[in-house]
């Protein structure tokens, strides 16, 4: 049971990639990079938890009770801000796509070929 | 290379990435038993000498500074690109005259709201601010900060765009003043490092002082750390959405097709 | 402590966000002047770095946080000479590109100074950093700039196509090497790479180990456009903008073999040093694939900046295999080569530049002897041919000549043919594009495919005016490069210097030293390299003929039918096509093919390492 929190990291990475590689919709295809994007969220914060550990913040517990790393909590943290925005960025070159290209599927859009 | 051989290639090294994947994380330790120093070393110095309560805050901001000041960068970046990237969708030829009319021609076009829908929002829009800037200066007492408060002040725009339309919004936040405030976020946390430097000797150095913990002002300068963080990311985000949303909107007007 | 060292990321980075800010109301010319001399500051501040780390390594803790006992717990910027000289190699291109983007881009408001400020200041981070999420945040900070950049001119769909399929492989090879961090994390508590590797140092090499350094290569390697990462180069840097593809394949790509160097010698030499004779021909076999098949790709195009693109992945390659060689005077050949050719690519790209500032397309065919008028550039452009297929005293021959020197002395003499074959491939593509292009040169055709690349070409420059003359903005920064990138072959000492910067870098022990006790390291005095003998001289000459045989073979064919056989000629054809077809521009396929690689990366590894 202990193994399960890697495994569904692990498991979000695999389903992630295949959306990714089997996409037939672009926005589908963008959103699939962000479960990948979660599973590392995921494993991060799995990797940090501290069995019967507080959050870190001792605003109203004291100090040296046992809190759950504090370290990948703050590099989770900003990680999401960021990726939300490069998102926002992959999204806005979907609808670039859907009006240059006229669709939304990846297959379609070779226009560079060899 | 077809959909069929493209699969047949990537199935088996799906598999290959994620069996390799499990191996590697069979070597970490079990779930619960995270024995890392640097969490530990930090859980135990940073309320004593950061004063700031919230560990996670002092780490981001202070410990683990300049990271912070790269992924505001990044925010920034993302922001610029998204103003590149949507701004050409208007029409390559098109003067800026031309783009406020189109504007006026949008706001005749949405239909006016409900006043249920306008009266709760406007009654929304307040508390969502000022629970936003609660959440924005408090990041190093409690769980909170720049980040998560940025992103309220957001929806309190998006707020107002759900229940006064396009109009309202574009009224209450004008792209220039959401670029200059963008901007000028991720620039005041670059500086505030610099005065690190200059006042404290090193970049990014704490030169306020830290005060008690459990106030207000305690954590030396990371409230205002978290206030910059809070005016860019309350900026890209807002900016983002208007893109967008100009984008739809017009792509709409202009009788194009369903998107 | 050296303060300058969050300068030269800071002060980039302020200015990015001053032009950002004033945008409304600042105008182009207040843009491109403090852009250029932001750019030259910055390279004047790595500069002073690179000088000081000669003596010792430059540690600069962020914040004031010092270790304690052997936890780090701050960000620390770890500067030795090899990290100091690549970060000003990326300021003196950045300041070539801004200098020539002053006349020739058409920019949206300020965003493409301050984006570019900031992809500087991503890059300058990227190679200064001591701590591995910080080498995650830069990377991520000058991917996101980059994915803007490339994506610049979106009104067109070969630009379009470009940018998605650049930021989506990119995109999945940042968070490969994020999950490669948090494994590293979990293991040894520590992001300062000093400190994980002296506890990996003294832990039992297990999956963990060799499944981190798989992920943490493989997503580097994406960036480096390793084979088979590489297929999102040749669409992304066919359509960004010109100046920025000469700041993409000069240094961008370089940055990823760069972070893979680094992490090895810091991180995991400790733990699976034992191993090297087997990484060391892994690396080296990456190496070969990726110069050999990507050089013929070039010489297969037609258009100019593609045929560029496929040689930046092939001389990637060429680095790959000198820094694979895990020796010192391998890497540090490969630094004096890397900046070579570097200075030899960025003029290309320039030159062509000016060709699409002048004639507003860049497809070979439609150009032939359309650029007669054109004859310094054609002169630049022929000169960085010669240069690329290594014709000494350049700096790209003096590179190659230390690295083979280095493949040598490990025993992997056999590479040299390859260092030949790659460098005359590319040089001859080059040369036959010029024969063509500025002479009239060959028969006449049309270019195969016949992509929709042409549309976008005109949209990038700005003016009409100046379609008549070359203006002396466009043209001097090609001759800058050129002169440097023969500078670097000819100033004495160079190499030793290169040399000595390796040594630093793949010494661990001083490295912790230096930056989790803070104690001065010492300098290694090692012998100086032997100046190229005659048989470099050889293979140099070597390259430089065969590059203009094939050129003229290329141009000439038609007049000798039946030199070949035509069976040869059709099944090569055919096996040629086959290759290209797949760059298939759809980006599912590149992710498959990432699978591919990683799983094979990492098999190779697990076979071989545990």
């Amino acid at each position: 049971m202990s193994f399960l929190p890697y495994a569904v990291a692990a498991w979000l990475f695999g389903v992630g990639l295949y959306g990714v590689v089997t996409s037939r919709n672009l926005i589908h295809l963008v959103v699939c990079l962000t479960v990948v994007q979660s599973s590392t969220y995921v494993l991060l914060l799995a990797i940090g938890y501290v069995g019967a550990g507080k959050a870190p913040i001792f605003a109203d517990i004291p100090q040296g009770t046992t809190v759950v790393d504090p370290v990948v909590q703050a590099l989770t943290l900003t990680d999401v801000v960021v990726e939300a925005a490069v998102v926002a960025l992959l999204l806005a070159l979907v609808m670039q796509a859907h009006k240059r290209f006229g669709t939304l599927d990846p297959d379609e859009l070779g226009v560079m070929r060899a | 290379m077809s959909r069929r051989a493209r699969l047949w290639m990537f199935a088996p090294a799906l598999a290959g990435m994620v069996a390799l994947l499990i191996w590697g994380l069979t070597g970490l330790p079990d779930f619960g038993h995270y024995r890392g120093p640097y969490g530990k070393v930090l859980a135990k110095v940073a309320v004593p000498e950061r004063k700031a309560t919230n560990v996670v805050a002092s780490t981001t901001f202070d410990y683990r500074g300049f990271d912070t000041l790269g992924e505001e960068m990044i925010l920034f970046s993302a922001a610029l690109g998204l103003v590149v990237l949507l701004r050409e969708l208007r029409g390559e030829e098109e003067e800026d005259e031309e783009a406020d009319d189109d504007e006026e021609g949008i706001e005749g076009r949405e239909e006016r709201t409900s006043d249920a829908l306008r009266i709760f929002g406007l009654g929304l829009v307040g508390p969502t601010v000022v629970l936003g800037i609660y959440i924005v200066s408090h990041g190093a007492l409690t769980p909170g900060g720049g980040f998560q408060g940025g992103l309220v002040l957001v929806t309190a725009l998006l707020v107002v765009y759900l229940a006064g339309r396009y109009a309202a919004m574009r009224r209450v936040s004008p792209i220039p003043m959401l670029e200059v405030g963008e901007a000028g976020g991720a620039t005041a946390f670059a500086l505030i490092g610099l005065g690190g430097l200059v006042i404290a000797g090193i970049y990014m150095k704490n030169f306020i002082d830290p005060g008690t913990p459990k106030t207000l002002l305690s954590g030396g300068v990371i409230p205002l750390l978290n206030i910059s963080v809070g005016l860019e990311v309350a900026g890209a985000f807002a900016l983002a959405f208007t893109e967008f949303l100009d984008q739809t909107l017009l792509l709409r007007g202009s009788g194009g097709d369903e998107s | 402590m050296n303060h300058l060292a969050p300068l030269a990321v800071v002060v980039p980075l302020i200015a990015a966000g001053l032009l950002a800010g004033t945008a409304s109301i600042a105008s182009r010319l207040f843009a491109d002047l403090v852009s250029v001399a932001t750019a030259v500051a910055t390279t004047v501040l790595c500069a002073i770095l690179l000088a000081r780390s000669g003596h010792h390594e430059v540690v600069y803790w962020f914040g004031g946080w010092h270790p304690r006992g052997e936890v780090a717990l701050g960000i620390g910027f770890a500067i030795d000479p090899l990290g100091a000289g690549l970060a000003t190699f990326v300021g003196a291109i950045m300041c070539a590109a801004l200098l020539f983007s002053w006349r020739h881009l058409e920019a949206i408001s300020h965003v493409y100074h301050a984006l570019m400020l900031v992809f500087m200041a991503g890059m300058v981070g990227f190679c200064l950093t001591g701590d591995l999420f910080n080498l995650f945040v830069f990377f991520e900070l000058l991917s996101v700039a980059a994915y803007a950049l490339v994506g610049y001119r979106v009104d067109r769909r070969a630009p379009l196509e470009g940018s998605l399929n650049f930021a989506i492989t990119n995109s999945l090879g940042g968070f490969i090497v994020l999950t490669g961090i948090a494994l590293l994390y979990g293991r040894t508590g520590a992001l300062n790479m000093a400190q994980i590797g002296e506890t990996l140092a003294h832990q039992h090499t297990d999956g963990l180990m060799v499944v981190a350094f798989t992920l943490l290569v493989s997503g580097f390697f994406i960036k480096a456009a390793v084979v088979p990462f590489h297929f999102w180069l040749a669409d992304a840097y066919s359509v960004a903008p010109t100046p920025v593809c000469a700041v993409l394949s000069a240094v961008m790509s370089e940055l990823g073999l760069y972070a893979v160097v680094r992490i090895w010698w810091s991180c995991f030499h400790g733990a699976l040093g034992g191993h090297e004779e087997a990484l060391r021909m892994i690396l080296v076999v990456a190496g070969v694939v990726t110069a050999l098949v990507p050089a013929v790709l070039s010489f297969a195009q037609t258009h100019l900046k593609r045929m560029l693109a496929y040689a930046t992945i092939s001389y990637i390659g060429l680095f790959l295999i000198g820094v694979g060689l895990l020796s010192h005077d391998g890497l540090g050949g490969t630094a004096v080569y890397l900046v070579g050719d570097g200075f030899v690519k960025a003029t290309l790209f320039i030159c062509v530049g000016v060709i699409q500032h002048r004639k507003g397309h860049v497809d070979e065919y439609r150009l032939r002897g359309a650029c007669r008028d054109l004859p310094y550039t054609g002169a630049v452009f022929v000169l960085a041919g010669l240069a690329l297929a290594s014709l000494p005293p350049f700096g790209t021959f003096l590179g190659k000549s230390l690295v083979e020197d280095a493949a040598v002395k490990q025993g992997f003499g056999w590479v040299i043919p390859v260092f030949v074959i790659a460098s005359a491939v590319t040089g001859g593509a080059i040369l036959r594009s010029a024969g063509r292009v500025f002479l009239g040169l060959g028969p006449p055709g049309e270019s195969n495919p016949s992509f929709e690349l042409d549309e976008q070409e005109d949209t990038e420059t700005r003016g009409e005016a100046s379609r008549s003359r070359t203006p002396g903005v466009l043209f001097v920064p090609a001759v800058l490069l050129l002169g440097a990138a023969l500078a670097v072959g000819l100033v004495p000492g160079l190499p030793q210097a290169a040399l000595r910067g390796a040594a630093v870098l793949q010494d661990r022990a001083s490295y912790v030293a230096a930056v989790i006790h803070g104690a001065a390291g010492v300098v290694p005095h090692l012998p100086a390299p032997k100046s190229p003998n005659a048989l470099d001289y050889l293979y140099g000459g070597l390259s430089t003929v065969a590059a203009l045989v094939l050129a003229g073979f290329a141009l000439f064919h038609e007049q000798w039918p039946g030199l070949l056989p035509s069976v040869v000629v059709s099944r090569a054809g055919a096996a040629l096509w086959a290759v290209r077809r797949l760059n298939s521009g759809r980006v599912g396929d590149y992710v498959a093919w990432i699978a591919v690689g990683v799983t094979a990366f990492g098999a190779a590894f697990a076979l071989t390492m545990l």
